[in-house]
C-alpha cells in the first residue's frame, strides 16, 4: 500500500495559541482506501492538527501535500476545492437553518436564474438521508430543535454528500446510539472500499481497533508515533495515548 | 377547540407571530378609532399613517440583516440627515448650474448620487466592522456622530429649500400618489403576482412529491392577501384630493370644474409604491439568494458559517452596505416628503428602525427575523405615535408608552419562543 503516493502528507506541523504549543513539529500522512486514527488524551492537540487541515486554522509552520503536490489551504474553501470535508468536533452547524439548509451551506443549489432551490436541496436531503439514517425524519424544523445524535447525522451527511477524496471525522459517534454507531462504522467500511481515506479521531479503543488501518497517538502537542493496528495490542496504544511510549517491539 | 385551532394553523401554515402582530396591530388602530371618535380609521388618516411610515419601514428591512448578523446599526439617522443635506445641495446649488433650474433629469441625478453615497458609507463601516474587527455599535455609534456632524458642515447648519418638484413627487405629496386607475393597477397586479407565486410553489412542491397545504388554506391564504390588496387601494382612493389640488388637476386636465367640488382620489402613495418593492426584493434577497442564506447562517452560528466556506467579514460590508443604500432610499422618502432638509432630519430615527425591527420578532440575539415583521413592526410604531397624538397624549407620556411597548413586545416574543421552542 505504501507505494502510492499518499492523498495527504502534513510534514513538521506547528501551531501555537499563544504560549500553547497545541501542535508542535507532528507529522502524518494518509494513504487512499486507508483509514488513520488519531488518538490521543483530551487537549491532546488532535482536533488543532486536523483544523490545519480543513483550513479553519493556518499553521505556524510545517507543509501539506495533497498527492504528493505542495498545497496552500489558508480557509476553508481552499480545502474543499481539495476534496477535503470535515466533519468537526463542534459539528459546525447552523442552528436556525434547516437540515437540507445546512447540508447545502456554501454550495447551495441554484436553479437557472441563480435564485436557491429550497426543494430540490430538500429533495436531495431526504435521499442521502434515506441511505445514510433512514431513522431521520424532521426535515422541517431548525436543526436547534434535533437531537444530539440527529444534528451528528446532519453533519455527517454533509461530509460524505460533496464526493470527498479525503475525510476528516472528529469523534463522529460522540453523541449517536449504537445502532447510529454501527451505522457510522458501516459507512467508514464502505467509503474506505471506494478509495477515500479517512482521518478518524476518536476516543473509542475498540472502534479504533475495528476501523483504522494506521494509528497515530499525539501527546501534549507532541507526535509519539504511527504504528500499524494489526502491529499492536490495545494495551499498547493506552501506554502510547497515557504515558506517551512507543511499544518496545516496533523497531 | 385548542387542538383544533392548532390544526388549522397548521394547516394553512401561518405562523402565530404574523398573526399576533397582526391582531395587535388591529386592536390597537380600534382603541384608536374609538377614543377618537372614528378619525383614526379613515382613509385620510390610513393614507398619512402609509406615507410616514415608508421611511421607517424601509430601513427597518435592512435593520433586519444587521441585526440577524448579530450587528447593530446606530447610524442610520444621522446618516439619512446626511445624505439627505448631501442630496438637497446637489439638488439645488450644485446641479442648476450646470443643468438650469428644474431640468427634468435632476431629482434622477440627486437620488442614484445619494444611493451611491449610502452604499459607500454603509460599506466603509462595514468594512471597519468586518475586517477591523472593531464591534459594531462602537462603529456605528462613532458614525452617529461623525454624519451628524457632516450634515451641519455641509450647509453650515442652514434648511435646504425647496426640493425639486419632481424629486418631491417621492415624498407623497399631493402630487406624489397614483390616482385611482394605476392603484387599481397596481393592486391587481399585485394581485395576480401574489396568486401565481402561490400557485407555482405549490406545483414545484408537489412535482417533488412533498405534501402540501390542503387546497382550502391555500384559497384561504389567497383571498386573505387579494382581500388586503385591494381593500387598500379602495381605502387609498377613497381619499380625495383637497380642493386646492383638485382644481389645479382639473386645469390641467382642461376639465371645467364643478361648483359643489370634484372627487379625485389619491391613490396609492409614491413612498408606499417603494416600500412595497423594497418589501419585495428585500424578501426575496433573504429567502432565494445565497447571500440572503449566508445571512441567517452566519448569524446563527458564526464560525459554522466560517468552516462552510463563507466569507463572513465581506458579508458584513455588505449588510453595511445595502444598509447605507435603504438608509440613502430612506433619506430620499423623508426629504422629499418634507420637500426640505433641516439639521433635524432622521433624528432618532436609528431607534425607530431598530424597534420596529425588533418589534417585528428580529431576535438580537442573531439568526432570527423577517421581512415582513420588520415592516408590520414600523406600522404598529408608527400608528402608536400618530393615534397617541390624535387622542392628544403629552410628548413626554408618548414617548413613556413607546418605551414600555417596545420592551413588552420583546419580552412577549421571548416567551413565545421558549413556548414554540424555537
Ligand atoms: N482556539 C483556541 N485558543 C486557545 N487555545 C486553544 C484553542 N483551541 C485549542 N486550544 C488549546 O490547544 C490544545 C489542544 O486542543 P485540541 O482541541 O486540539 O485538543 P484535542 O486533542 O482535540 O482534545 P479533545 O479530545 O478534548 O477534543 C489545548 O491545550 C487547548 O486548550
Ligand atoms: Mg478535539
Amino acid at each position: 500500500m505504501n507505494k502510492q503516493t499518499p492523498l495527504i502528507e502534513m510534514k513538521n506541523i506547528e501551531l501555537a495559541f499563544g504560549g500553547v504549543k497545541a501542535v508542535n513539529d507532528v507529522s502524518v500522512d494518509l494513504y487512499p482506501g486507508e483509514v488513520v486514527g488519531v488518538l490521543g488524551h483530551n487537549g491532546a492537540g488532535k482536533s488543532t492538527l486536523i483544523k490545519v487541515l480543513s483550513g479553519a486554522y493556518k499553521a505556524d509552520a510545517g507543509e501539506i501535500f495533497v498527492n504528493g503536490e505542495k498545497a496552500t489551504i489558508n480557509n476553508p474553501r481552499d480545502a474543499r476545492a481539495y476534496n477535503i470535508e470535515t466533519i468537526y468536533q463542534t459539528l459546525a452547524l447552523a442552528d436556525n437553518l434547516d437540515a437540507a439548509s445546512n447540508l447545502f451551506l456554501g454550495r447551495e443549489i441554484v436553479n437557472k436564474f441563480g435564485m436557491v432551490d429550497d426543494d430540490a436541496m430538500e429533495a436531495e436531503t431526504r435521499k442521502i438521508m434515506q441511505r445514510l439514517n433512514p431513522n431521520f425524519t424532521n426535515f422541517k424544523s431548525p436543526v436547534s430543535a434535533l437531537s444530539g445524535g440527529q444534528r451528528q447525522s446532519v453533519a455527517i451527511t454533509r461530509a460524505v454528500y460533496f464526493n470527498a477524496r479525503i475525510l476528516i471525522m472528529d469523534e463522529p459517534t460522540a453523541a449517536l446510539g449504537p445502532q447510529e454507531t454501527a451505522m457510522v462504522a458501516e459507512l467508514i467500511n464502505q467509503l474506505k472500499a471506494e478509495g477515500i481515506g479517512i482521518f478518524l479521531i476518536s476516543h473509542d479503543i475498540h472502534d479504533v481497533m475495528e476501523l483504522c488501518d494506521r494509528i497515530s497517538v499525539m501527546k501534549n502537542g507532541k507526535l509519539v508515533g504511527t504504528e500499524n493496528v494489526a502491529d499492536v495490542t490495545d494495551d499498547e496504544i493506552l501506554s502510547m495515548i497515557i504515558l506517551g511510549k512507543k511499544p518496545t517491539k516496533s523497531n | 377547540m385548542k387542538k383544533i385551532m392548532r390544526n388549522v394553523v397548521g394547516a394553512v401554515g401561518i405562523d402565530l407571530r404574523l398573526l399576533g402582530m397582526i391582531g395587535a396591530l388591529v386592536l390597537l388602530w380600534i382603541v384608536f378609532d374609538l377614543s377618537t371618535g372614528g378619525r383614526f380609521m379613515t382613509p385620510r388618516n390610513l393614507f398619512n399613517l402609509s406615507v410616514q411610515t415608508a421611511s421607517v419601514a424601509v430601513m427597518s428591512t435592512g435593520m433586519v440583516f444587521v441585526i440577524v448578523t448579530r450587528h447593530i446599526d446606530l447610524s442610520v439617522g444621522a446618516l439619512l440627515g446626511f445624505i439627505g443635506m448631501v442630496m438637497g445641495t446637489l439638488q439645488l446649488n450644485i446641479l442648476p448650474e450646470y443643468l438650469g433650474f428644474g431640468h427634468w433629469s435632476i431629482w434622477m441625478i440627486t437620488a442614484v448620487a445619494g444611493l451611491l453615497l449610502g452604499t459607500i458609507i454603509g460599506a466603509f463601516q462595514g468594512w471597519i466592522i468586518g475586517y477591523l474587527t472593531v464591534p459594531a455599535f462602537i462603529v456605528t455609534l462613532g458614525g452617529l456622530l461623525v454624519w451628524r456632524g457632516a450634515a451641519w458642515w455641509v450647509t453650515q447648519g442652514q434648511t435646504v429649500a425647496p426640493l425639486d418638484s419632481t424629486f418631491r413627487m417621492l415624498g407623497g405629496g399631493v402630487e406624489g400618489t397614483l390616482g385611482a386607475q394605476l392603484s387599481w393597477l397596481v393592486g391587481m397586479v399585485a394581485t395576480i403576482a401574489a396568486v401565481v407565486t402561490m400557485v407555482l410553489a405549490r406545483r414545484r412542491k408537489s412535482s417533488h412529491g412533498f405534501k402540501v397545504k390542503p387546497l382550502w388554506a391555500e384559497y384561504a391564504q389567497g383571498g386573505i392577501v387579494t382581500l388586503f390588496i385591494l381593500g387598500y387601494v379602495v381605502i387609498m382612493n377613497a381619499y380625495p384630493l383637497p380642493k386646492g389640488a383638485a382644481k389645479r388637476y382639473a386645469e390641467a386636465e382642461g376639465i371645467e370644474y364643478p361648483a359643489d367640488g370634484l372627487f379625485i382620489s389619491h391613490g396609492i402613495a409614491i413612498p408606499v409604491i417603494i416600500l412595497l418593492v423594497v418589501a419585495i426584493v428585500m424578501t426575496v434577497v433573504a429567502q432565494k439568494t445565497r447571500f440572503g442564506r449566508y445571512v441567517f447562517a452566519t448569524g446563527g452560528n458564526p464560525d459554522a458559517a466560517e468552516l462552510s466556506g463563507i466569507n463572513t467579514r465581506m458579508l458584513t460590508v455588505k449588510v453595511f452596505a445595502l444598509m447605507g443604500a435603504l438608509t440613502a432610499i430612506a433619506a430620499v422618502i423623508a426629504s422629499a416628503r418634507l420637500g426640505a432638509v433641516g439639521n433635524d432630519l432622521g433624528v432618532l430615527d436609528e431607534l425607530r428602525v431598530i424597534a420596529a425591527a425588533v418589534i417585528g420578532g428580529t431576535a438580537l440575539s442573531g439568526g432570527i427575523g423577517t421581512i415582513y415583521g420588520a415592516i408590520i413592526g414600523a406600522v404598529i410604531m408608527q400608528s402608536l405615535q400618530s393615534g397617541m397624538a390624535m387622542v392628544g397624549v403629552d410628548a413626554p407620556l408618548q414617548s413613556i408608552v413607546v418605551g414600555v411597548v417596545l420592551v413588552l413586545a420583546v419580552f412577549i416574543d421571548i416567551v413565545y419562543r421558549r413556548r414554540a421552542g424555537v
